[in-house]
């Protein structure tokens, strides 16, 4: 799997940069999560500001309410949810598209024509993963933050300015930089364990054929994915704090 | 082959092939003469397929050597392996098309991923390859939408656009009828004759693929037993090829034999 990202970057580095392909994976992997993406980062912004507010009002401390949202968000919850969710919508997909043209000969019949399948199949996916993913990642932090003000300020009487004063307050570049790193690094793992899955669908151990050999590495590929992206949300945390 | 047969476009010397425990090829020598067409037949499970993966570098053998035009792809690099490709088209025996494109795309992806064509060049020649095999109406339609008959045509179109040196055929009349059959070898008749490609033809459909080779091999027991004209390989004294040739198109007719029972007392 190593070579097999090994020559994939070097795929996505190498000209021609076939833009139309980056384009349409961008718009799968990205604006098609969208709706997803918003939707949890809203739900996400709202449960930590209504535990928050509870848990903080114990201390007096409900002016704090406004950091303790940004700062789980744009941490933690915001890069691993919004990983998690790419994960179910497009690892999945990507997963399956290509381990579906490898059972039915696709992938060797573009090798007989003599293009690259790394080049032409799987370099604009790295690409749309590792720039749509912190975009995304973006999206459902402002977004959480604004369901956390909706909860916090809105219904639960906060005091607004306080909210978002004690945010500038305690976000700071660092924050962002972990929240930037990790959803890179996440984008870069779902592309690489969804593709290598389907791409080595007929090396599977267990048999990779038919259409429960696709299903197989399907949900190898998003249990493994899942797990690896909460493995290197503790390593990249441990580094950098 | 004799020195008075055409130059070799591909050679297979001493090739050997397992897949885990099981040996599928073991010494493989086969010889696919220039602009001419090789049938290889033999029975289901033999290794045809996989000798013909071996020619196309999607599969490295263990032992021996696969020269395409003097090159061996059992050590060729990447670089020089896509080269050597830029030469071949590929019938595969599902057809292999890119299920999320349209007939069209199918066709024309050749051209615009590996030749600097305009638009316009290009949506000219996938017309005239897709003219050529009547399927200019079914253009923008996708391969979920066609018959098995149209499937095959379209991969035929698709193995044909880049004009290539040498196109390799995996089954071609697979799970069609008679009368569709007959029109794939009609169209690999036609285009043979228009573009001269040396053809690798891997097929059961015997004894009517005989009729478009000018050589057959026969693959049995891992070893190729024997390439010969059509004509020869049916009157061969080969056990295997003779047992396969009785057990497809049914006993040898031998006046010696069968006479001579006609005349037997009772």
């Amino acid at each position: 799997m190593g070579i097999f990202l090994f020559a994939c970057l070097l795929n996505l580095v190498k000209p021609p940069y076939p833009l139309f392909p980056m384009i349409r994976q961008a718009h799968f992997i990205g604006v098609r999560s969208l709706f997803v993406i918003i939707f949890t980062g809203a739900f996400t912004g709202m449960i930590l500001a209504l535990q928050g507010y509870y848990t903080l009002t114990k201390f007096g401390s409900e002016g704090m309410l406004g950091s303790a949202v940004a700062l789980s968000l744009v941490r933690e919850l915001g890069p691993v949810l919004t990983a998690l969710m790419v994960v179910g919508r497009a690892g999945s997909a990507i997963c399956a598209e290509i381990g579906i043209m490898r059972n039915s000969e696709q992938i060797d019949a573009l090798e007989c024509m003599a293009i690259d399948p790394y080049k032409y199949l799987l370099a604009p996916k790295y690409v749309a993963g590792i720039l749509t993913v912190p975009l995304l990642t973006a999206i459902f932090d402002v977004i959480g933050i604004l369901g956390g003000y909706l909860i916090g300020v809105v219904l639960l009487d906060v005091n607004g300015g306080t909210y978002f004063q004690g945010m500038y307050a305690s976000v700071d570049w660092q924050d962002i930089k972990m929240g930037v790193v990790k959803s890179l690094v996440f984008g870069l793992l779902i592309v690489w364990i969804a593709s290598a899955k389907g791409y080595f669908l007929h090396r599977e151990r267990s048999g990779g054929f038919g259409a429960e050999g696709v299903s197989r590495v399907t949900t190898d590929a998003v249990v493994l994915s899942s797990v690896a992206i909460l493995v290197w949300d503790y390593l990249i945390s441990a580094i950098m704090l | 082959m004799s020195k008075e047969q055409p130059a070799a476009a591909i050679e297979l010397v001493g090739v050997e092939k397992r897949f885990g425990r099981q040996t599928v090829l073991r010494d493989v020598n086969l010889s696919v003469a220039s602009g001419k067409t090789t049938v290889i037949v033999g029975a289901s499970g033999e290794g045809k397929s996989v000798i013909i993966k071996h020619m196309l570098g999607l599969v490295r053998p263990e032992r021996g050597e696969v020269l395409v035009f003097g090159s061996n792809l059992a050590r060729a690099r990447k670089k020089e392996l896509n080269r050597i490709r830029m030469e071949f088209g590929v019938l595969f025996q599902n057809v292999a098309l890119f299920d999320s494109m349209s007939v069209f795309d199918n066709v024309a992806l050749p051209l615009r991923e590996r030749t600097k064509l305009s638009e316009t060049v290009i949506r000219a020649k996938v017309r005239e390859k897709l003219d050529l095999m009547d399927l200019i109406d079914a253009d923008d339609k996708f391969p979920a939408q066609l018959s098995g008959g149209m499937k095959k045509r379209v991969g035929l179109a698709r193995a044909l656009m880049l004009d290539p040196k040498v196109v390799f055929f995996d089954e071609p009349t697979t799970g069609l009828d008679v009368s569709r059959s007959n029109e794939i070898y009609r169209l690999f008749h036609k285009t043979q004759r228009q573009l001269g490609y040396t053809a690798v033809i891997v097929s059961h459909d015997v004894p009517k693929i005989f009729k478009l080779a000018d050589y057959v091999a026969l693959l049995a027991e891992g070893k190729i037993q024997g390439v010969m004209s059509p004509e020869a390989f049916q009157l061969s004294e080969q056990p295997l090829i003779r047992r396969y040739v009785e057990e497809t198109m049914g006993p040898i007719y031998s006046s010696a034999k069968e006479e001579s029972a006609l005349y037997e007392p009772a």
